[in-house]
């Protein structure tokens, strides 16, 4: 492997990873929205498949 | 009804991603950066995706939410609700066609996906022994050698289109919350792994073949990531890297805009939105662009490079497991893993209709669903039964996979930065957020971003138009599929029209409700 091809590996990959490693940490370790705390994802009941057709 | 919305901020995020996400991610980029310099594509790679992918997503997701807290989801509505014009909700129409239509051909992939999968978990494919063996059973696997061929014959493919059908409306038909993201909260982290598993595998195979010492992990990444900066002077290498970014990020599929409007007003849209693309980043560029073509270069060595994305995907990749220790495990979490990575997008692409014949009816979602199902199961059908050198699919892929979504990200563009207008959409953007966007990015969108897609566009244009125009001329398959894109956007106006009457009737539009803290 030529030095060109790992540089540029290494900088994509890595530029990529630190971006995304970023973001995710402070998606994660943001403080829950208040809806988030009082509703889970399977507990809202968007009401629009009852009474359907 | 009660508004749909979205219950968790990385629900969101894991869905846009999850969308965004594909076969373009694992099959596309690689072929694209080994054609276009290797590692010197990277450049224009990185520099579009600054310039052209981030801040259109931006821009889509600031409008979206700003149309949904007012109670407009569907594309036709978002654009009336933003630009106080007849002609906006006509716009629209784009905005749902190119999601309708891709879905009638992508989930026809998607089954093959799923086919290959079963095929390795039962050992089918590990009987056959050689390239043309390969090249063959794809073939007949889609019914590639006979239009309606698919029917008549003894492929499964059919069936698995059914399956993967109704997978995608099970899920749809429960809704935002307990469908789109209740899935992509367990696809997105499993697709993840699967790729990682893969991955492993193939940097650890050393030197499979010790008379060939070249084809090697190092000679493989080398083959995909050696730079040859001689072709950063040639146009087609900016324009097939701008084309990919464009591609990969769903820009200007009316998906995005979609998804935002079920946000909530202080629900950040700046990180979630940098978040979604940087993960679909990851699984280009750090799993697609180190798993694919050098796998498929240890085996096959320079030919690797002389495949197209179905080529590479389907009969490249098949011949690699078949040579891989443990090939038969891997060769079936690796499209296990496309299959899911298949449907976190298609599912993404029902949503914009469901959304309009909701909002535009008032269908519930049983009505809605079961009438999109309809309308997709037509073209499916189509697809399926024109199936003879793929040729409705590839006109699909072509005419509105490709050509339309540069239309409709310019007409969103245009929208964004003429008519909502930078200073708004500035503002709009930071309400909530998490993070600081410069304000450059917005005369990026209002100034660079129109030019620099009327620049891919005619690009494109120039170089594949002739030919398919050519080929639509000459080849009845074709130019009966462009008369269906036709038929189908036709009966998209007519819908937008009545839907429009019933919106003035209401008086939808005469009050937007502005909204302050």
């Amino acid at each position: 492997m030529t030095i060109e091809a790992i540089l540029i590996m290494g900088i994509s990959v890595g530029a990529v990873v630190s971006l995304v490693s970023f973001c995710l940490y402070r998606v994660l370790t943001l403080p829950p929205v208040e809806e988030e705390t009082l509703k889970g994802p399977l507990e809202i009941d968007t009401r629009d498949t009852q009474d359907a057709d | 009804m009660a508004r749909e919305q979205w219950a968790t901020r990385i629900g969101v995020i894991l869905a846009v991603a999850g969308s965004a996400v594909g076969l373009g991610n694992f099959l596309r980029f690689p072929g694209q950066a080994a054609a276009n310099g290797g590692g010197a594509f990277m450049i224009p790679y990185f520099i579009s995706l600054l310039v052209l992918g981030i801040p259109l997503c931006w821009a889509e997701w600031t409008m979206g939410r700003y149309a949904g807290i007012r109670g407009f989801n569907s594309a036709p509505a978002v654009y009336a609700a933003i630009w106080k014009n007849p002609l906006a909700k006509y716009c629209g129409a784009f905005a749902l066609l190119i999601p309708l239509v891709v879905y009638m051909y992508y989930v026809v992939i998607e089954a093959w996906c799923l086919g290959y999968a079963i095929d390795y978990l039962n050992g089918n494919l590990m009987q056959v022994k050689d390239a043309d063996g390969f090249s063959s059973h794809f073939s007949d696997f889609v019914g590639a050698g006979e239009n309606g061929a698919l029917l008549t014959g003894s492929s499964p493919l059919v069936w698995l289109v059914i399956i993967t059908f109704i997978c995608n409306f099970v899920l749809i038909y429960r809704g935002i919350t307990k469908g789109i993201e209740a899935f992509c909260r367990i696809a997105m982290p499993l697709m993840a792994i699967l790729a990682i598993l893969v991955l492993v595998r193939v940097l650890t195979l050393g030197t499979p073949d010790p008379a060939k010492p070249d084809q090697s992990v190092a000679g493989g990444l080398n083959f995909m990531w050696n730079p040859d900066f001689a072709t950063l002077a040639k146009p087609e290498t900016w324009l097939a890297a701008s084309g990919q970014i464009f591609f990969s990020l769903s820009v200007g599929f009316g998906i995005v805009i979609n998804y935002s409007s079920y946000l909530r007003k202080k629900d950040d849209v700046a990180l979630s939105g940098l978040t979604s693309n940087s993960m679909n980043e990851f699984f280009e560029v750090c799993l697609g662009g180190l798993i694919t073509l050098p796998a498929a270069f240890i085996f096959m060595g320079m030919a690797a490079g002389e495949q197209g994305t179905f080529d590479l995907g389907f009969k490249a990749l098949p011949n690699v497991f078949a040579l891989m220790p443990g090939g038969q495990f891997f060769g079936f979490l690796w499209f296990f893993m496309l299959f899911i990575a298949a449907i976190t997008s298609s599912l993404s692409m029902l949503q914009p209709v469901i959304a309009f014949l909701e909002e535009g009816f008032g269908l519930k979602r049983h009505a809605s669903a079961a009438l999109l199902g309809l309308i997709a199961a037509l073209g499916c059908g189509f697809v399926l039964y024109f199936s003879k050198g793929l040729g409705a699919l590839d006109t699909f892929d072509f005419w509105v996979g490709t050509m339309l979504i540069f239309v409709l990200a310019l007409i969103q563009t245009l929208i964004y930065g003429w008519v909502f207008g930078i200073h708004k959409g500035h503002a709009e953007l930071h309400t909530g957020a998490h993070i600081r966007v410069p304000w450059f990015v917005q005369l990026i969108v209002k100034y660079v971003s129109p030019i620099y897609l009327l620049v891919i566009f005619i690009g494109v244009c120039a170089t594949t138009g002739p030919g398919y125009v050519k080929t639509m001329t000459e080849n009845p398959v074709v130019m009966g599929s462009v008369a269906f894109i036709g038929t189908v956007f036709a009966f998209l106006l007519l819908m937008i029209h009545i839907a429009g009457r019933r919106w003035d009737a209401q008086g939808k539009f005469e009050n937007i409700q502005e909204l302050h803290d």
